[in-house]
């Protein structure tokens, strides 16, 4: 068992606001997100980085926020799916997910979504390997992996605007 | 008739066992082979991962290497898929219980330098060849080994990871040794 180390202060910034928080250094953002900040729509599923259910974007970049110790993001810009609605693309997504009842218990669906919306700001109309390299790391025990791609196509389609 | 076959059976034990006598590139060869090195030095378009078997009679270890989990890809650069980065889960440091391990700019090696299944004559070769390796020298190489965060992983890779074998500072003196010899490559 090792012992956290001294809590410092950090300022992050998180959907666009800076959020002042103190926490030991090695705290992973998961938990700085939902127990300090309240954002509770990051779930915690492996705590491994293996499952993808904890899904944010740093600095744009899908990020295992159950690995990624809060001083990594110190500086950095954090989006979570909280935010996402507020923007054009994100919004599109949500309402591909519900038009298409892509979740089943949806427990992995806030990741699957930061994933999804990462691969279209990067690639706008991915091939079905291009989702697979994308969304490999984010697994849905309920299989609805179908549902995600059919999403993705439609979205890249130019539906759901 | 008697001595030309003397001879020649001297010359033969004397060249087997020049062969069979320790060459200065095979401590390096032995960590760079080590599963730490290996993982991420591939000829393949993913990394792996490994598991260490130990033979229950013999002790014998041995390591199992295997895809990496999630299907990760090498990716242009080999820091895998623009939209999932080795980094989305290897941060600069390993994660404060191990399990998941970090350093900073945690990437594959690129394929001109994959180490898998090279005997060591072809590993010490593609090592020193510098257009494969980034275009490093011996002397470069040798600060590449021992500074590169990535590299000094190796040797604090976390958890239950075994460690190459001799020790970061003996395995540069090794290195040194070798270079200071002229760089030789075993011929197998």
């Amino acid at each position: 068992m090792t012992t956290p180390a001294p809590r410092e202060t950090f300022a992050l910034s998180v959907n666009g606001r800076v959020e002042q928080t103190d926490v030991s250094p090695d705290k992973p953002l998961l938990w700085v997100l939902r127990d300090e900040l309240d954002l509770k729509g990051s779930k915690y599923g492996c705590g491994r980085a293996l499952c993808g259910a904890c899904t944010v974007h740093v600095d744009g970049q899908p990020t295992r926020a159950c690995v990624t110790p809060v001083k990594a993001v110190a500086g950095k810009s954090v989006t979570t799916i909280e935010a996402l609605s507020e923007t054009e693309l994100g919004a599109r997504v949500q309402r591909a997910w519900t038009s298409l009842n892509v979740p089943q218990c949806g427990y992995c669906q806030s990741g699957q979504i930061m994933a999804v919306v990462a691969l279209l700001k990067a690639i706008p109309a991915p091939t079905d390997p291009q989702i697979d390299e994308a969304l490999s790391g984010n697994i849905c025990r309920c299989g609805m992996y179908p549902r995600i791609r059919k999403a993705v196509h439609e979205l890249a389609a130019g539906g759901f605007a | 008739m008697i001595r030309t076959a003397l001879v020649t059976g001297l010359l033969g034990a004397a060249l087997n066992v020049a062969a069979q006598a320790p060459h200065s590139f095979d401590p390096i060869a032995e960590v760079l082979q080590h599963p730490r090195c290996l993982n991420c030095h591939t000829f393949t378009e993913y990394p792996t991962q490994s598991r260490k078997m130990v033979d229950p009679i013999s002790g014998e270890v041995s390591y199992l290497r295997f895809r990496h989990a999630q299907q990760v890809i090498r990716g242009e650069k080999g820091f895998g898929a623009p939209t999932l980065q080795c980094g989305a889960c290897h941060q600069d440091e390993n994660v404060a219980d191990g399990k998941v391990p970090g350093a900073p700019h945690w990437h594959l090696a690129p394929l001109s330098m994959g180490w898998e299944g090279l005997n060591r004559g072809e590993l010490c070769e593609t090592l020193k060849d510098t257009d494969k390796n980034g275009g490093r020298d011996l002397a470069a190489l040798v600060k590449h080994m021992e500074e590169d965060a990535l590299v000094l992983w190796g040797w604090t890779p976390g958890g239950d990871r075994d460690t190459p074998p001799y020790a970061h500072a003996d395995f540069i003196d090794l290195l040194k040794l070798w270079v200071a010899a002229g760089a030789p490559c075993p011929t197998n």
